[in-house]
Parts: structure tokens; C-alpha cells; sequence
């Protein structure tokens, strides 16, 4: 067919490249090679010396980066199952045809487009000890009786899951409606002239048809679920006692808050090798039928 | 009932900034506000929101400007690549969406530090413009793939040359994907959080989400202002939620599904 | 002036040879038929001489000079794509002065020429309307339209009429053959179809696999084919081919088949005692008898294809079709005797002609 030089195409393309390189490649190869030197910033005189694997060794000994790394594991776990979950009976409610169908939908979005920072706040709002909602709900005006949510290390993550579901479940919904919607209605009638019940159609037809969306929401999820910061830096700063310390929060506060450039670049690196790993799974199991699909 | 969860938090958050400093604080709370816009008075006031704003308007309009201009280039080669390469090409594309902010964020404010762009518009927008690309250009490359090549050989035969067939055939016929990445754009920008609040650390530079995450009252927390300023910060998107939301979910489950 | 030499064209994509070697001349103002089946390399002929794609090796030649480094605006040809093509975001107006827009003509130069061309193709009515609120029929004219209104040097068309039901396909073909004769451009017309092609072609180019292997008028083409695809390619229902020998009686040269001989007529050639294949077309043959040849075939079917009626049979082994007069009837199973003119055969050797 028509093909213009590979120059033009390229050139086209440099722009992108050279702004994902700049911005992206390059830093995380820095930060590999940062991870192999001590660096505190503000004390410039120490010349960043070359300390080898020296911060990983200390990462691996460092019980709180243990505790981070477990909290985050919960956080993700909890998160995502309920996320896909609650996401499929969402996406199989959206799914009926029903009257006002649009507007559920877009209400069911308004989760997902609110700036997570602005959803922290709402949620310490509700959460809080002297007059928040949660606790007017479950206790009244029983004032003694309020749980102070966020500040009690066995309440705190789970405050930050709720958040975490609250806002992205709409749009695990969302993409699992996106498999939904590709089931023929067919199968379903052709079920329901064969007797089958609701149960039966959704074990015998759904189910089977839908696993690819539900991989790749779960995946998804996941992996975004790793990334978590915004919420537990407004809701609890990590606290109390590290009991919502996450991965990301962890490193940025022995990056930036700390200063320890170096270490906290072992503790990203650490990170994004988790993320990596995922990544690769996910390439992996559902990559290829994408990009053929779409291609 | 789905509703009533998604919504219902929200909605009393946000009407809190409605209310008279006592109602806020008041058990039992009361449920419906009194309709006083003190908070909104003090949060512009005191608390500068208006400026906050402004920041955001511009990191996230420049963000998706140059986002889209990049995007509709890249997005328009993949789209006319021999597979192979679009394939290679999406593929690099796809990984650089899935990696943590932390493990960039460290070098890229080394970096911004050592050109002396910290604290400044194009300081964000550049990294916000490099984490949008990905799923822009993925949105785009889709849309462009479905316009027959046959069109812009027509044009090419007819005289145009081939910025110009992008520009005067591809891009009228693609509208809807411009318009579906530029809102997913737009939207990512404005609510981005971990950059913006590391690069931009002057008050007068920070957009709003770092506004409302770092709000300090004097004695307790000022929850009717930080309330006012979530109800500015989220209005238009909202609305713009509200009035795209079938554009945005296709832009979702093609950045996803398609599979 | 517009007459167009190409000399030894060659294009591979990937590792496939889609066009090897080929060669041809186009005299100007003739309109030259690119005739083959899906897949031998038309199409991507017509891109290269468009300048939509280059070729890897081998000269495009207009007016003598070397066009193989311009574009396809600055070759000032214009195109009708199989598809149509048309911009659908623009209306039928906009589409044919799209190319003029692109070469800077004044509004009222262009406005004057839209007009002219939807005049000439009938389509005034259809000025304000959208693509998609066009039938198929109307499509293909504006596609034309877009094409004529540039008064190009050449005209490259793609199989422009292959989307259209047959009748609409018959009527556009007597109007293209008229536009011809009044605007007197080069024409460039690829087609698949050997009815478009005999009727609408002043030279014929047969390919096949990116080769060429017949250049003629469509009366060559069809009376004097150069080898045995042509020969079947052309021409509906197809030609007639034995596989035999060639042997000498006496002073007379016969073609053995294991079913039967034929006495050839008058053959020049020293080919006794191989292998050759003789075809001779359905119209050519005769029923009854005559003392040149006697054949016995049975019918295994008639067809009645409105215009013209088939027997299929059987000659010993081989297949055998023959046009039949219209007012005898022949039943399956009945023994018909058919006559062959010798002059009528033609003979190929390993699938060229020899006579």
C-alpha cells in the first residue's frame, strides 16, 4: 500500500520518545544507579560515595520497610478483590437494560473523575472522631462512644481501603462492562429458552465469557493498587505507627522528607521491580490478544 | 443503591460548604445546609483557593495541549506502521503506564532542580505530559487505525502533501478520539497529586490538589473551607463527567478491554 | 501529451515478488486495460505509477522524462479508487474541488469547474449532499467527478466499477467509453473483469503473479492469445484445451489425444512427437458432421444463459463445452456428433503458443 519514507514516520515519533525517554527511561535508570550510592541531600560535602548493594542489604534488614511492604501487600489484596468484585455487580447491574440506565452510569463515574486528594479529604471529613458521619451513623449521639478511625492502627487501613474502593470501583465496573458488553444477547436468550435459570446463565455463559475482562481488570488493579500515595498522605500520613505506611509513601518519606536520596532510590527500585514482575504477567496472560485484537 | 454509596458521601462532604462554622461541627449534623457561602468568602480570602485554581487551569490545559499535539503525531505513525513496529511500538507504550510515580519522581526533581525548572509551570507540565502520553497516543493510534488509508491516498493524488492529509482529512474524522483523550488527559492532570506536590513547593505555583491536601487552619481543621475549595476543584469535572461520560468509558475500556 | 513508458517495474513486500519485470508502453490519449485476476499485481502497478509507492526497481517515463522522483501531487495524475474515496466529513461539492483547492484556483475557477464536471456526470443535484447520502451509483460518480475536474495528464482507475450491480455496471461503462472519446485522456483502467476489459480497452495488458504476459488490442488478446492462461482468462466460457500429441501421417500433421485425433490444417512447425495442448473456443465449434472431423460427445448438461445456450459433454474423457443454437434442444445423455475448424485451433507448447 502506501507507505511514506520510515523517516517521516520516525520523525513523527521523536518528539514522544525523546519526551518518555527524558521524563521516564531515563529516570528510572537513574534511579537504579542512585540506589548504589549514599546520598543525603542537604549534605552535599559527602560527595555521594559509591556504596554497592549496600542500601539493598539495609532494605532487606529494615523491619519498617518489612511492615511497608506487608501493609501494602493488605492494601492491595484487600483492595482489588473487593474492587473487581463489587465491579461486576456493578458492571452486571449496568448491564440491564433499565430506565435511567445513562444516569446511573454517569453518577457511578463521578467516583473515579474526583481528585483522590479531594476524596482523602471527604473521607477524614466522615471518619472524624468529633462529628464525623460514620460515627453519628453507627453510634448516634452517643459522643463517648466514637471510634477515633483514623488514629487507631487497627481502624486506620481499613479507612483507607474504603476510600480506595469508593473511588475505583466504578471504574473496575466500567471495564468489566466493556467485556459484558460483547456477550451476544443470543447466548442469553437461547439459555433462557433452554431453561436455564439466572444462576445457570451466569455460571454457563457470563462467567466463562467474561474471565479475560476480569484478568485484565484485576491486573489492572492491581497494579495500580501498588502505586497508592495520595490517599494515605492526606488521610493518615502513614500512620498511626506505620499501620498505613505504603510502599510509595515510605519511599518518599525517606526521600524527600529524610533526605536519603540514596536509600529511597533502593526503596523505588524495589518497588518497580514488583510492578515490573506484574507487568510482565500481565503482558504476558493478555498483552497479545490486545494488541491483536486491536491491530 | 449503587448510587446512594457513590454519591452520598460526596454530596455531604461538599454541602458542608454551604454551612455556618457551627453547622459543620454540630452532632447531630445537620444534613442540609443553610446555603451560606462564608467558607467560599474565607477560602478565596484567606485562603487564596482562586489562585490554586488558576494554576490548575494552566498546568492542565498546557498538559493537554502539548499532550494532544505529541500524541496525534506518534498516535498517526503507529497507526500507519507495518505491524510489527506499531506492535513494538505500543508495546513500549503500555509499559511506560504501568511503572510507580517514586521511581521517577527522585531523579526527575534532581534533574528539574539542576535546570532550574522547579517551581514552575513547564516543570510540571512536561513529566504530567510524559505519564498522559501513554494512554493518549494508545486512544488515538485506535481512532487513526480505523480511517481507511485509501482516504489519504486520495488526498496525497489530489495534492496534499502528508501533514497535510493529517491535518485536513485524519484529524476532522477523528474528533471523537481527540476529544476522548483530551478529556482523559485533562482530567489526569488536574487531579495529579505526588508531582505536583513535590516539584511545586511555592504557594503561589501549586495546583489544587496539593491546595487541599496540605490545608492548615490555625487551631483545627478547616473543614468548611477545604470543603468549599473541593466543591470549586470538582464542579467542572463533574459536569464534564456528567456531559462526556459515554466518550470517557470509551476511552477507558480502549486504554483496557478490546480484547 | 501524455504518453507513458514503463520500464522494467519491480516490487517486492516482504519476501513476495508482487511485480517482476514489468514493461509497457501507453500511447497518448489511449485507454489501456490492466487485465488479471485478484492478487497478480494491478493494483499495486497503478500505486507506483501514482507515485503512492515506490518501486524497487525499473523507470516510469511520462513524455519521455523520468517521473520516478515526484509526488503524486507534482505527477498531476488523478485517481478512482475501488472504494471511492471520498472525504466523508466534506460535502460532494467539497470533494470535487478539493484537488483544485490544493493547487490554489480562485473560488470562481473552481466553482466554475464543479460545476462543468457535475454537469457532465449528472450530478448537480447532488452538490450539497454528504457521502453517506449517496447511493453506490452516485458515489462512483463523484469519485469520477473528483478525478475529472483536475483535467489531468492521465486517468488511473482501479477497478472503479466492481461495487456496482451489474446493470449500473453496463450503463457507467458506455458512459466511461463515451467520456473517452470526448475528453481524449490517457486512461489507466485496472480491472479483473475481461468483459470490462474487451469492451472498454484500446490496448489490453494481461498479468498474472506481477507478470505480464500478454500486451495487445482486445482482439488480439482474444483471436491470438499468447499462451494457454491467457487463453483461458479470457473469454466466457472458457476455452477449450486437449492435451496430445502431435503426430505425422503421411505428409499430414494430427494431434492424438487418448480419446481422439484431430487433423490440423495447415502446421509450419517441427513439433512432431511432442507434447502440445489445442484449445479451441466454444463458439468455434459446430455440430454435425464434416469430412475433416468426426466427433462423438455426450451431453452431460445444457446451460441457457439468456443470450446464448451451452452444451457441456464429454469427448471420451475430456470436457467439452460448445455454443449450441438456440431453437435445438439436446438432452443429457445423447450422443451429438461436432465439427472443428482447423483454422479455429490454437496450439501451445509448454503453455506458449506455437500456432
Amino acid at each position: 500500500m502506501i507507505h511514506a519514507d520510515r523517516k517521516f514516520y520516525l520523525a513523527l515519533l521523536a518528539p514522544t520518545i525523546l519526551v518518555l525517554l527524558v521524563f521516564i527511561a531515563a529516570p528510572i535508570a537513574q534511579s537504579v544507579v542512585l540506589s548504589f550510592h549514599r546520598i543525603i541531600v542537604g549534605l552535599p560535602q559527602l560527595q555521594n560515595p559509591f556504596i554497592g548493594i549496600e542500601n539493598y542489604q539495609e532494605l532487606l534488614h529494615d523491619s519498617v520497610a518489612r511492615h511497608s511492604f506487608l501493609v501494602t501487600f493488605v492494601f492491595v489484596s484487600v483492595t482489588t478483590f473487593c474492587e473487581v468484585f463489587l465491579g461486576l455487580l456493578l458492571a452486571l447491574l449496568i448491564n440491564h437494560r433499565f430506565p435511567g440506565r445513562g444516569s446511573l452510569r454517569a453518577c457511578v463515574l463521578v467516583p473515579w473523575a474526583i481528585p483522590t486528594v479531594v476524596s482523602a479529604q471527604m473521607w477524614r471529613f466522615l471518619f472524624n472522631d468529633s462529628y464525623g458521619l460514620i460515627n453519628y451513623t453507627l453510634f448516634g449521639n452517643e459522643v463517648s462512644q466514637y471510634v477515633a478511625w483514623l488514629a487507631k492502627p487497627g481502624t486506620a487501613l481499613f479507612t483507607i481501603i474504603l476510600a480506595d474502593v469508593w473511588k475505583t470501583t466504578s471504574f473496575a465496573a466500567l471495564l468489566i462492562l466493556a467485556g459484558l458488553q460483547i456477550i451476544p444477547d443470543e447466548l442469553y436468550e437461547a439459555a433462557r429458552v433452554d431453561g436455564a435459570g439466572i444462576w445457570r446463565r451466569f455460571r454457563h455463559i457470563t462467567w466463562p465469557l467474561i474471565r479475560p475482562a476480569l484478568l485484565i481488570a484485576l491486573l489492572f488493579r492491581t497494579i495500580d493498587a501498588f502505586r497508592v500515595f495520595d490517599l494515605a498522605f492526606v488521610m493518615t500520613q502513614g500512620g498511626p505507627a506505620d499501620a498505613t505506611n505504603v510502599l510509595q509513601l515510605y519511599g518518599y518519606k525517606k526521600m524527600f522528607v529524610e533526605g536519603w536520596m540514596g536509600y529511597g532510590s533502593a526503596i523505588s527500585v524495589g518497588v518497580f521491580i514488583i510492578i515490573l514482575i506484574l507487568a510482565v504477567i500481565y503482558v504476558r496472560m493478555v498483552g497479545r490478544r490486545v494488541l491483536e485484537a486491536n491491530l | 443503591m449503587a448510587v446512594a454509596f457513590s454519591l452520598v458521601p460526596f454530596f455531604l462532604f461538599v454541602s458542608s460548604a454551604f454551612k455556618t462554622q457551627t453547622q459543620v461541627t454540630a452532632i447531630p449534623p445537620t444534613l442540609w445546609p443553610s446555603f451560606s457561602l462564608d467558607f467560599f468568602h474565607s477560602a478565596i480570602v484567606q485562603y487564596r483557593i482562586l489562585g490554586y485554581l488558576l494554576n490548575s487551569v494552566i498546568v492542565a490545559g498546557a498538559t493537554t495541549f502539548v499532550t494532544l499535539f505529541l500524541a496525534t503525531l506518534a498516535g498517526y505513525a503507529l497507526a500507519r506502521l507495518p505491524r510489527s513496529w506499531a506492535y513494538f511500538g505500543l508495546l513500549v507504550i503500555l509499559a511506560c503506564a504501568m511503572f510507580p510515580q517514586i521511581a521517577i519522581v527522585g531523579p526527575v526533581w534532581r534533574f528539574l532542580r539542576l535546570i532550574g525548572w522547579l517551581n514552575t509551570y513547564q516543570g510540571l507540565v512536561l513529566p504530567y505530559v510524559a505519564l498522559t502520553l501513554p494512554l493518549a497516543v494508545w486512544i488515538l493510534a485506535l481512532f487513526f487505525r480505523e480511517i481507511p488509508a485509501e482516504l489519504e491516498a486520495a488526498a496525497l493524488v489530489d495534492g496534499c502533501s502528508r501533514i497535510g492529509a493529517l491535518v485536513r482529512i485524519i484529524l476532522p474524522l477523528s474528533a471523537p478520539g481527540l476529544f476522548t483523550a483530551a478529556i482523559l488527559t485533562f482530567i489526569y492532570a488536574w487531579n495529579e497529586f505526588f508531582l505536583a506536590l513535590l516539584i511545586i513547593t511555592d504557594p503561589l505555583r501549586q495546583t489544587m490538589p496539593v491546595g487541599i491536601a496540605l490545608f492548615q487552619g490555625e487551631h483545627t481543621v478547616p473543614w468548611g473551607e477545604i470543603a468549599a475549595a473541593s466543591f470549586i476543584t470538582t464542579a467542572p469535572l463533574v459536569a464534564m463527567v456528567l456531559l462526556f461520560q459515554r466518550r470517557i468509558i470509551t476511552g477507558l475500556s480502549a486504554g483496557a478491554i478490546k480484547g | 501529451m501524455a504518453f507513458l513508458i514503463l520500464k522494467n517495474i519491480s516490487k517486492r513486500f516482504g519476501g513476495v515478488p508482487a511485480l517482476s519485470n514489468v514493461s509497457l508502453r501507453v500511447e497518448d490519449g489511449e485507454f489501456c486495460v490492466l487485465l488479471g485476476p485478484s492478487g497478480c499485481g494491478k493494483s499495486t502497478l497503478l500505486n507506483i505509477v501514482a507515485g503512492l509507492s515506490p518501486q524497487d526497481r525499473g523507470t516510469i517515463l511520462l513524455d519521455g522524462e523520468s517521473i520516478d522522483h515526484l509526488s503524486p501531487r507534482e505527477r498531476d495524475m488523478a485517481m478512482v479508487f475501488q472504494s471511492y474515496a471520498l472525504y466523508p466529513h466534506m460535502t460532494v461539492a467539497q470533494n470535487l474541488s478539493f484537488g483544485l483547492r490544493m493547487r490554489g484556483f480562485s473560488k470562481e475557477e473552481m466553482s466554475l469547474k464543479v460545476q462543468e464536471t457535475a454537469r457532465l456526470l449528472q450530478i448537480e443535484h447532488l452538490l450539497d449532499r454528504k457521502p453517506r447520502q449517496l447511493s453506490g451509483g452516485q458515489r462512483q460518480r463523484v469519485a469520477m467527478g473528483r478525478a475529472l475536474v483536475r483535467r489531468p495528464t492521465i486517468f488511473l482507475l482501479d477497478e472503479p466499477l466492481s461495487n456496482l450491480d451489474a446493470q449500473l455496471r453496463m450503463s457507467v461503462r458506455l458512459e466511461l467509453k463515451s467520456l473517452h472519446r470526448q475528453i481524449a485522456t490517457t486512461i489507466l483502467y485496472v480491472t479483473h473483469d475481461q468483459i470490462e476489459a474487451m469492451t472498454l480497452g484500446e490496448k489490453v495488458v494481461v498479468l498474472r503473479d506481477g507478470r505480464v504476459h500478454q500486451i495487445g488490442t482486445p482482439d488480439t488478446i482474444y483471436n491470438r492469445p499468447a499462451d494457454t492462461f491467457v487463453a483461458t482468462f479470457v473469454g466466457s466460457p472458457m476455452m477449450n484445451l486437449f492435451q496430445g500429441k502431435i503426430v505425422c501421417e503421411g505428409n499430414a500433421f494430427k494431434f492424438r489425444s487418448p480419446d481422439f485425433s484431430l487433423a490440423l490444417g495447415e502446421v509450419t512447425l517441427d513439433m512432431e512427437d511432442r507434447e502440445v495442448e489445442v484449445g479451441i473456443r466454444p463458439e468455434d465449434i459446430a455440430f454435425g458432421e464434416s469430412e475433416a472431423v468426426r466427433l462423438r460427445a455426450m451431453v452431460e448438461m445444457v446451460s441457457n444463459v439468456g443470450t446464448n445456450k451451452y452444451v457441456h459433454a464429454k469427448l471420451g474423457k475430456n470436457a467439452i463445452t460448445v455454443q449450441a443454437p438456440k431453437d435445438v434442444s439436446y438432452n443429457v445423455g445423447e450422443s451429438v456428433a461436432l465439427a472443428m475448424d482447423p483454422s479455429k485451433f490454437h496450439i501451445f507448447h509448454e503453455g506458449k503458443r506455437i500456432g
